[in-house]
């Protein structure tokens, strides 16, 4: 068998994979931060938080109404993102005049309540959720047996991921949309209701966490601290992509979840700082991240 | 006139109170549970510690009908030994914490057994498991309670190789418990004729085992052993299910599982799992009695080893500040270590001079979901492991209290 640095070739063809796979949540999560953070200016730290109220929304659809993981990936995401626009409407909005530290501070102390509201009620242990009948199994590729589910979301991120960007740059609502945050009066001048389409977006970008909330069930417990778990590498993907960079957060998210994933292999004990030593390298060289532009 | 009168008589009463308790320090006997409130172990040890403690304390006053005035207090180390370390000196130093229960995750408790024994105060350790506490950093002041690994490794080690699983690979969370659990159960497989083919060391609250799962796959190992807890074993175990580990012809081997583990993960994945408890809610009477009391404060979650143990150690504790009159820690570690100790949980057991509590332990295997008539009915008990053969004997430990 032939060997890459004392690791088997087959071995390290498995690691790629799963690394892609974990890959596939940091570009979700990431993405919805991006287009937070590039439409709103706002650090929105209730980001784990709403990928987490996505995981149990599907748990509670599953237990308290009988909904599968079908009905899960279409109503989480809503009812979710509506919580999110609720958010928007009664708080975020007052704070878009001041500095951005004010959002981060009333977003992270709204993820500490969420989460702390759901470890009171469910423990931190948390609920079994089953991988869909459709999905179960895998397939024996040669060099690793790839679960159906997991093959699953690296496919179902891929669409929506490049859906996103291809919305917001390609399209003629995503003019209207970037038009507006570089100048909101003027957008307004022609017509547009820039408000309730700030409110939309903000609700898009948390639904897309939730979306990957109901993602990550199956693979996952659902747990209070699974948002948690996985905000900060999130953001250190976002920085490392470039803040706001709808591009660059799908590509950095896959990338370095390629990274951590060769870093288990070579170097488990490292494997959860990889991307912060990635990140300060990536700050000293570029500060405004790999896609960023200076502004 | 009133105000200084009102104020003299308790100058005056504070002086009664303080000829009654002459040797307690401010009149008041003050534990702190110290442990994991809202990560991966809170389930284990958390907020269910804490009503442990209570309910030690309310049944020793109305058993004892003692005069002692106890308070309890908790706080959360996040699993950080410098956290940890920290609340600690605070405690013990402005807030006249007199002992600290429970501390789950070693390396804090590791911490926090050092910090006691500088301040000479008392530590009664029900969450951690390192074997190391009652080994080469015992101290005087502490009393390591509930399990540890080197019990784990030979309650659930040897049971295994014995039944033929005799090649293995660790997943192994990287900090002091999986390393000491890595070392215990290493040498239970190798004393019983079996072999290590590989180890991998995974950080802390992983959640993402699939690489790990695929390097234990590929060394074809018989027996996959899980040196981790809580939340990275729930999530190893879940995870080794859907890439088929099982299915495959390997097995996994929890050296650590606690029945919340086996609550979240649910009885479809977690059946015909075999492991090491000292404490089960459904074993007599007296322990359904008792959780059912538990079950009534805690949210309905049932209580784990490591909580039961804190009620017993708290229970124990008491009696013997009353019987020592006293609660300096260093004298109420020695008082405990001379009473043989009692309680409906862990029935009757003692005390070892190297702080090892000495109480069964049962191996158990986990119920399909078929054979489980209600909540939490989760265990069939497969054998009973006595008090003497269950822990290390005291000279292989190296600590240098046992002379």
């Amino acid at each position: 068998m032939t060997e890459i640095f004392g690791i088997p070739t087959a071995a390290l063809f498995g690691q790629l994979l799963i690394g892609l796979i974990n890959g596939s949540f940091y570009a979700l999560l990431s993405l919805g931060l991006a287009v937070i953070f590039g439409l709103l200016n706002i650090i929105n730290f209730t980001h784990g938080a709403q990928y987490m109220l996505g995981a149990f929304c599907a748990y509670l659809l599953l237990t308290k109404a009988g909904l599968g993981y079908w009905w899960a990936l279409l109503i989480a995401p809503i009812v979710v993102g509506v919580f999110g626009m609720l958010i928007e409407r009664t708080m975020l909005k007052q704070l878009y005049k001041l500095d951005h530290l004010y959002g981060l501070l009333l977003t992270f102390g709204l993820g500490l309540i969420i989460e702390g509201v759901f470890r009171n009620e469910f423990g931190s242990s948390g609920q079994p959720y089953p991988i869909p009948q459709l999905l179960t199994g895998g397939h024996n590729l040669g060099f690793m047996f790839l679960p159906t589910y997991r093959g699953w979301v690296i496919v179902a991120s891929l669409i929506v991921c490049l859906g996103t960007w291809f919305i917001i740059e390609k399209t003629k609502l995503g003019a209207y949309l970037r038009a507006a945050t570089e100048n909101p009066q003027l957008v307004q001048a022609f017509g547009v209701n820039v408000p309730r389409m700030i409110t939309l977006t903000y609700g898009f970008g948390v639904a897309l966490a939730a979306f990957a909330g109901v993602m990550a069930g199956p693979i996952y417990q659902v747990s209070p601290q699974m948002g948690s778990n996985l905000i900060i590498v999130v953001f250190a993907v976002v920085v490392i992509g470039g803040m706001g960079s709808i591009m660059g957060s799908i590509v950095t998210g896959f990338a370095l979840g390629i990274a951590e994933g060769l870093t288990k292999v070579f170097y488990p004990e490292a494997s959860n700082t990889v991307i912060f030593i990635i990140m300060a390298l990536v700050l000293i060289v570029k500060p405004a991240g790999l896609f960023g532009t200076q502004k | 006139m009133f105000a200084t009168r009102k104020l003299t008589a308790a100058v005056a009463l504070a002086f009664v109170a303080g000829a009654a308790q002459a040797q307690v320090s401010d009149g008041v006997v003050k534990i702190g549970v110290l442990n994991d409130m809202s990560s991966l172990y809170a389930d284990i040890a958390g907020p269910g510690s804490v009503i442990a403690a209570r309910m030690a304390l309310e049944d020793f006053m109305k058993t004892s009908k003692s005069k002692l005035k106890v308070e309890i207090i908790s706080a959360d180390h996040q699993n950080k030994p410098d956290v940890g370390s920290s609340i600690a000196r605070q405690w013990y130093d402005v807030d006249k914490v007199d002992m600290i229960a429970d501390v789950p995750t070693s390396s804090v408790a590791l911490a926090i057994s050092q910090v006691t024994k500088d301040k000479g105060k008392a530590f009664v350790a029900s969450g951690p498991a390192t074997s190391d506490l009652t080994g080469k950093a015992c101290s005087p002041n502490t009393v390591h309670w509930t399990y540890d690994t080197w019990m784990l490794a030979n309650g659930t080690g040897s049971a295994i190789v014995k039944t033929g699983g005799k090649s293995w690979f660790f997943l192994t969370s990287d900090y002091a418990f999986g390393h000491a659990l890595e070392r215990d159960t290493e040498a239970v497989v190798l004393k019983n004729g079996g072999k290590v083919l590989g180890k991998v060391r995974h950080p802390l609250n992983a959640q993402d085992f699939s690489s790990f799962l695929l390097q234990a796959q590929a060394s074809k190992a018989q027996v996959i052993g899980l040196a981790n807890a809580g939340g990275d074993t729930i999530n190893s175990i879940k995870q080794a299910a859907e890439f088929g580990i099982v299915k495959g012809g390997q097995s996994l081997a929890g050296m650590l599982v606690f029945i919340s583990d086996i609550h979240g993960l649910g009885l479809n994945t977690a059946q015909g799992l075999i492991f090491t408890e000292t404490f089960y809610w459904d074993l007599n009477d007296q322990t359904r009695a008792w959780t059912k009391r538990f079950v009534a404060q805690s949210n309905g979650k049932y209580p784990t080893m490591v909580q039961a143990g804190v009620y017993s150690g708290v229970l124990h504790y008491l009696k013997a500040v009353e019987a020592g009159k006293t609660d300096d820690g260093t004298k109420v570690v020695a008082q405990m270590k001379k009473m043989p100790t009692d309680d409906p949980l862990f029935g009757k057991g003692s005390i070892r001079a190297d702080g090892r509590k000495m109480h069964n332990a049962y191996l158990v295997e986990v119920k399909k979901p078929n054979e489980s008539k209600g909540p939490y009915d989760y265990y069939k008990v497969r054998a009973t492991i006595p008090a003497d053969q269950a822990f290390r004997p005291e000279k292989d430990g190296g600590c240098s209290l046992v002379k």
